[in-house]
């Protein structure tokens, strides 16, 4: 085992290699690309024994990693962002064949307006897809659970593709102090790729992903997939175990940081809930007894885990790194969903949406969070769903505006004077 | 290339008399599409997995039933190319890796309709061909969107009726080439062949068979619904497609373009438009001379500059 410097992109990219992945299709995106630029340089100077091409778009890419994976083979490969949501017929596709492979998605917001930086909106925009989920926090988790995901996605109770989540930049770009397991211990904990029953043989002539007509034969089969991703939940408990066994990290389905005796808990996924585990120490410090939950899977989504977890807990401030547009964030909806009617369910589920194209969520704004949501369990009241954005933000975008605003009056000034013939003072 | 195989079919007959590929599927009765697979799969064999995207082709394989021998995967509209590749990929890996034997390989095979091959599938299959993609692409040619009721396409004549171009004039665009977009990729191998002309196809099958890289294939495929005629005449206005000069026979093979079957005496065009009922606006209430004309003049200016 060795320490290293890596950044997320490095560790998912170590993560492939270690796991012996036979090939990788490829697209290159922004924040993602780091990862198949080093593939690509390891199997270029022999360090890899793997077979690298880049497609001319993520949906050829998808689709070359799903016909790939149903030919019998290891697959991995890797996306952000706008890459995602083109791939997004082959996501639902492929997910429908069972071709079980592995893509790192680093998350990034969405078009329009275009930016480079993170927000969840790509990712909880394949959260029906049929791809399992995994949430990473942190450059270790990324590494260890591309490890598990392979596990995940390959197990006979799944056989599913399997999407493991780092947020760009936080994640992506940032280097932190990762331990890289030995690869003779990755190569026995992933262990062989063992097909099954899902290969392309001459000897064994095979029809994959063929049409149905009627709702019957659909219905089975669409069904089918849900209650396998649905065995993700133990399935990963069991890798988790296994991988703790091997390497000595331990991943729970759902994170818990100083919950048992929170009066109020943070819901946020990814690399944020670093910074809500700060504000957590800091509000404890303070006096207030708050905790965080991270759900490290999102599909299958783990209901009984915060149904559990959240027994007896007053108040629940859920953060979405997303908007469902005209409905709001994604995890507080699925989080309510499944705690309504439960008898010790929290009184109060609260909303906030932040942290939007990257923007960055302070500890002042989990203190506010805090003390509004405390104020609104006291009162018995409810609390409608609020944008972190402050009072400044909106001055100074504003401003910007008014500046850009006079700048082009200034030039229509212009112009229209040269065109009078008046010359440009 | 061996010159045994390449020269097998010499004969119509020693076109084989039985079909490999099962019936009872779906498509429509007379489908020329249907007519040129059964042709090219008795030549390609069962060692083969067929990669397929969105079209009236898809319902050959309808759960639990294929009419197929080999393999077959349906992808999506767009990508069958890519799916091709994973699956060419895969196996080299697994030969590679000696986790399979030679014999378990296949030819992998790509079937799309005309609307993904020139349209939306384009990308895909530049993509595959850049990439040197060892794979038999074949397209089966209705010129227009089938399997959704026949609406134009790029492959679409100009002037025929669709379902999307029902005006006086019909479909105001071009076919468009499809043969040399694919040509100026310089692939191993393109060819177009059309079923009514068995032995053609089958020489061309089997040398492209026999090849290794993009074997790109466009079949003209009548379709007695998209292109309303009665589905008994099929063979017949496949031939008139030949000896009218409208669907020309070529091939494209180490930079240069040779025609297969030059129509000497070619058939006027309206012999070959008259039976289609896409084309009975041309005909009728009244003849329209001008569009006669100038479709007639498209294909001698073709001719024209084949022959020299
Ligand atoms: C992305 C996408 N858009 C649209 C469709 C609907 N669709 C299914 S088949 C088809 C027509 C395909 O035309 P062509 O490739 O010419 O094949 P044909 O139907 O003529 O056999 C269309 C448009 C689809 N399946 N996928
Ligand atoms: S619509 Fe045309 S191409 Fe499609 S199955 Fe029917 S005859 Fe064949």
């Amino acid at each position: 085992m060795t320490r290293m410097l890596l950044t997320g992109n490095a560790a998912a990219a170590w993560a492939a290699r270690l796991a012996v992945a036979d090939y990788i299709p490829a697209f290159p995106i922004t924040p993602q690309t780091e990862i198949i630029e080093s593939l690509a340089n390891w199997i270029d100077n022999g360090e890899m024994d793997a077979r690298l091409v880049t497609l001319e778009s993520e949906h050829s890419m998808i689709t070359a990693a799903g016909a790939a994976a149903a030919t019998g083979i290891r697959v991995y490969s890797a996306t952000s962002s706008q890459g995602l949501l083109y791939a997004m017929e082959m996501l639902y596709t492929v997910a429908g064949w069972r071709a079980p492979f592995v893509l790192t998605n680093v998350s990034r917001g969405l078009s329009s307006p275009i930016t480079l930086e993170s927000d969840h909106n790509d990712i909880v925009a394949a959260r029906d897809c049929g791809f399992l989920q995994i949430h990473c926090s942190s450059c270790q988790e990324v590494l260890d659970n591309t490890l598990m995901a392979f596990r995940l996605a390959e197990d006979a109770r799944i056989r599913l593709p399997v999407i493991v989540n780092l947020d760009g930049f936080y994640l992506s770009f940032t280097r932190e102090p990762v331990e890289l397991p030995d690869a003779d211990k990755c190569r026995q904990f992933v262990g062989q790729y063992d097909a099954q029953n899902m290969l392309f043989r001459a000897s064994r002539p095979t029809s994959q992903a063929v049409a149905v007509l009627g709702g019957s034969p659909y219905s089975y089969f669409r069904y089918e997939t849900h209650l396998a991703a649905q065995n993700g939940l133990s399935v990963y408990e069991d890798v988790a175990t296994d991988f703790e066994q091997h390497f000595g990290r331990h991943y729970d389905v759902l994170e818990a940081y100083k919950t048992e005796d929170a009066e109020i808990v943070f819901v946020i996924m990814g690399s944020y809930s670093s910074k809500a585990k700060d504000a957590v120490n800091s509000l404890r410090d303070a006096g207030q007894k708050a905790g965080l939950l991270r759900p490290r899977l999102l599909r299958p989504f783990p209901a009984k885990h915060f149904q559990q977890a959240l027994k007896d807990v007053k108040a629940v401030a859920v953060i979405d790194q997303n908007i469902s547009t005209g409905m709001g964030g994604v995890l507080h909806t699925e989080l309510s969903a499944a705690l309504y009617g439960q008898t010790q369910a929290p009184q109060l589920i609260a909303s906030y949406m932040g942290g939007l194209g990257g923007r960055d969520i302070s500890s002042e704004e989990f203190f506010e969070m805090a003390k509004e949501v405390s104020n609104a369990v006291k009162k018995n009241q409810p609390l409608a769903p609020r944008l972190l954005y402050t009072e400044t933000e909106l001055r100074e975008l504003r401003k910007l505006q008014a500046v850009a605003h006079v700048e082009r009056q200034q030039l229509h000034n212009s112009r229209q004077q040269t065109k009078k013939g008046g010359a440009i003072k | 290339m061996t010159e045994a195989a390449v020269g097998f079919y010499r004969r119509m007959k020693d076109l084989p008399s039985t079909h490999l590929l099962g019936t009872g599927t779906a498509m429509c009765a007379g489908c020329g599409g249907l007519e040129a697979l059964h042709e090219i799969y008795d030549i390609i064999g069962d060692k083969s997995i067929f990669v397929n995207a969105a079209g009236c082709m898809t319902l050959l394989s309808v759960y639990p039933f294929t009419p197929f021998r080999g393999s077959w995967l349906y992808t999506a509209m767009a990508s069958a190319p890519a799916g091709a590749q994973g699956v060419r990929d895969a196996l080299d890996i697994l030969k590679a890796k000696k986790q399979i034997t030679d014999d378990e390989d296949m030819q992998v095979v790509v079937l799309t309709g005309d609307g993904s091959a020139y349209g939306m599938g384009l990308s895909a299959t530049s993509g595959a061909m850049e990439r040197d993609l060892d794979f038999l692409y074949i397209c089966y040619d209705n010129e227009g969107y089938g399997n959704t009721g026949q609406q134009y396409s790029g492959a679409t004549p100009h002037a025929a009726k669709t379902s999307t171009s029902k005006g006086a004039r019909g479909f105001a665009g071009f076919k468009k080439d499809l043969f040399s977009i694919w040509a100026a990729h310089q692939p191993a191998y393109v060819a177009t062949v059309i079923g009514a002309e068995p032995l053609d196809l089958a020489k061309k099958i089997e040398k492209a068979r026999s090849l290794k890289g993009p074997r790109m294939i466009i079949a003209l495929s009548p379709c007695p619904t998209g292109w309303d005629y009665d589905p008994k005449e099929t063979v017949n206005i496949g031939k008139l497609a030949v000896k009218t000069g409208v669907w020309p026979l070529k091939e494209y093979i180490n930079g240069k373009v040779v025609h297969t079957k030059i129509p000497r005496q070619r058939q006027p065009l309206e012999d070959y438009l008259k039976c289609q009922g896409r084309y009975k606006h041309l005909f009728e209430p009244q003849r329209n001379e001008v569009m006669l004309n100038q479709l007639q003049q498209k294909i001698d200016q073709y001719w024209d500059n084949i022959n020299g």
